[in-house]
């Protein structure tokens, strides 16, 4: 099926492309941080894009681009009109052309992370857009979150939470967080950090660079001259 | 009309029309849409406007082929003044073809997209119409169709209006589309792509360009 020239579209099975890494949570909860650290970390050997959606104007790619962290040219914002969820859940178009421009123009690339406009519990990655994702919660919500469940705390495939340096100040428990976590999460892992600090930080840059070892294995790129799968 | 027309029309269809308000945020934030009566002109200008030439333009597409393609999305060019609503037409137009080739696979559609890149919303509105079997009147009906019902829900989203009026106001509006529809129809069975209807609406034009100057801004257009 499919065209065979100018024909850059990828086949959904992921096949020669790089693996998506979607970042979402609430609003304020670290996830430019954590987006800012991982390409710090991960920058000098991985080849890297970023895609961010933001509410309002272009916050937090002006953000990324002024950090110095990324080539500023490897960074792309998408707007999602009044709806953060939509745009990485019901109809992730703009971000799939948003992830397939930055493939085009400087790939190949080893992984694209696509952070989500802040938005509710309830907002998660469609598998059309994000291979694996991670949602960060911060602790300045309670340590009753985690309890709360919905399918960001539940099904991402790495849970955040983030600012353990202002638990003491909220009185938020991290042990309660930590096994009401695991309660509803069947085993997928939990990591702390305070991004702030730069703890916790190489733990989440290794975990990821294993998903990219992975991708890398089992997705290797189809020969340069026949692009028909 | 048939089913895959609704599908193609409804706006849960995932080709990204829900971020765009076509001038509706500015015409908000200028102050000229501010509740269901003053939507309800704007929709009707529009639909006479912006709203006829993309009619007409995806009644043309449903039969281009060939050269054709590249013809007609001139023909959208000319008849888009503002840049920054080009930008937007083909921005859509990119990931409608993107979507409508993984769910309605067609040889028409492979030619659009090496021969035009980015086409302006309207033709691959029309050349997905024909995919799917719709007739030029179809594709202009969707055309009119989608050129009030993503502004209206965009006036709900930052107005906070009652949906069921704005609904109410849209069905009230469904003869206007039926007669863009027709007059689309027939404008495009003259044969000539240069006579299809070419209505300017230099209000929409300006708002579309004060909006992209806007620094805070929830939709892209
Ligand atoms: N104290 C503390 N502040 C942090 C930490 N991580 C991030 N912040 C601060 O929290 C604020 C929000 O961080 P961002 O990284 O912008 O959060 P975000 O989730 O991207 O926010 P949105 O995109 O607006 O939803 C910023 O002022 C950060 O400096 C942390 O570990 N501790
Ligand atoms: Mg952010």
């Amino acid at each position: 099926m499919g065209g065979n020239h100018a024909d850059h579209h990828h086949a959904p099975d992921g096949h020669g492309r790089a693996l998506r890494l979607g970042i979402g949570g609430p609003v304020g909860s670290g996830k430019t941080a954590l987006v800012a650290a991982l390409c710090r970390t991960l920058g000098p050997s991985m080849r890297l894009g970023v895609v961010t959606n933001d509410i309002y104007t272009t916050e937090d790619a002006d953000f990324l681009r002024r950090a110095g962290v990324l080539d500023p040219e490897r960074i792309s914002a998408v707007q999602t009109g009044c709806c953060p969820h939509t745009a990485i859940r019901d109809d992730i178009a703009a971000n799939i052309d948003a992830v397939e421009g930055l493939e085009e123009r400087f790939g190949p690339l080893d992984l694209v992370i696509v952070e989500s406009g802040g938005d509710n519990l309830t907002a998660t990655f469609s598998r059309g857009l994000a291979d694996k994702q991670i949602f960060v919660l911060d602790v300045s919500g309670g340590d009753k979150v985690p309890r709360k469940g919905g399918p960001g705390v539940t099904t991402a495939d790495l849970l955040l939470i983030n600012k353990t340096d202002l638990a003491p100040l909220v009185g938020a428990d991290l042990t309660v967080m930590s096994r009401d976590a695991a309660a509803v999460r069947d085993g997928k892992p939990v990591l702390f950090t305070s991004l702030r600090e730069d703890r916790g930080a190489h733990s989440v840059a290794e975990w990821v660079t294993g998903l990219v070892h992975d991708w890398a294995h089992h997705h290797r790129a189809p020969a340069p001259t026949t692009s028909t799968a | 009309m048939n089913a895959m027309l609704l599908l193609l029309a409804d706006s849960r269809l995932p080709a990204g029309g829900h971020a765009h308000s076509g001038g509706t945020e500015q015409a908000v934030a200028s102050g000229a849409v501010h509740d269901v009566a003053s939507l309800a002109a704007f929709l009707r200008g529009r639909l006479a406007t912006a709203g006829l030439v993309a009619a007409g333009l995806a009644a043309a597409a449903v039969t281009a082929s060939g050269a054709g393609w590249a013809e007609l999305d001139a023909e959208a060019d000319a008849r888009t003044a503002s840049p920054a609503q080009r930008e937007a037409a083909r921005t859509q137009g990119r990931l409608l073809l993107r979507v409508a080739r993984r769910i309605w696979p067609a040889p028409a559609l492979d030619e659009l997209a090496a021969a035009v890149p980015s086409p302006h919303h309207p033709v691959v509105l029309g050349a997905v119409a024909a995919a799917t079997g719709c007739s030029p009147r179809d594709a202009a009906l969707a055309a009119a169709y989608n050129a009030v019902t993503g502004p209206a829900t965009a006036a709900v989203r930052l107005l906070g209006l009652d949906p069921v009026e704005v609904h109410r106001l849209l069905a009230g509006l469904a003869p206007a589309l039926e007669d863009t529809a027709a007059t689309a129809a027939s404008a495009c069975a003259a044969g000539e792509s240069a006579r299809l209807p070419a209505h300017a609406a230099p209000a929409l034009d300006l708002l579309a360009e004060q909006h992209i100057r806007t620094e805070v801004r929830l939709f892209i257009s």
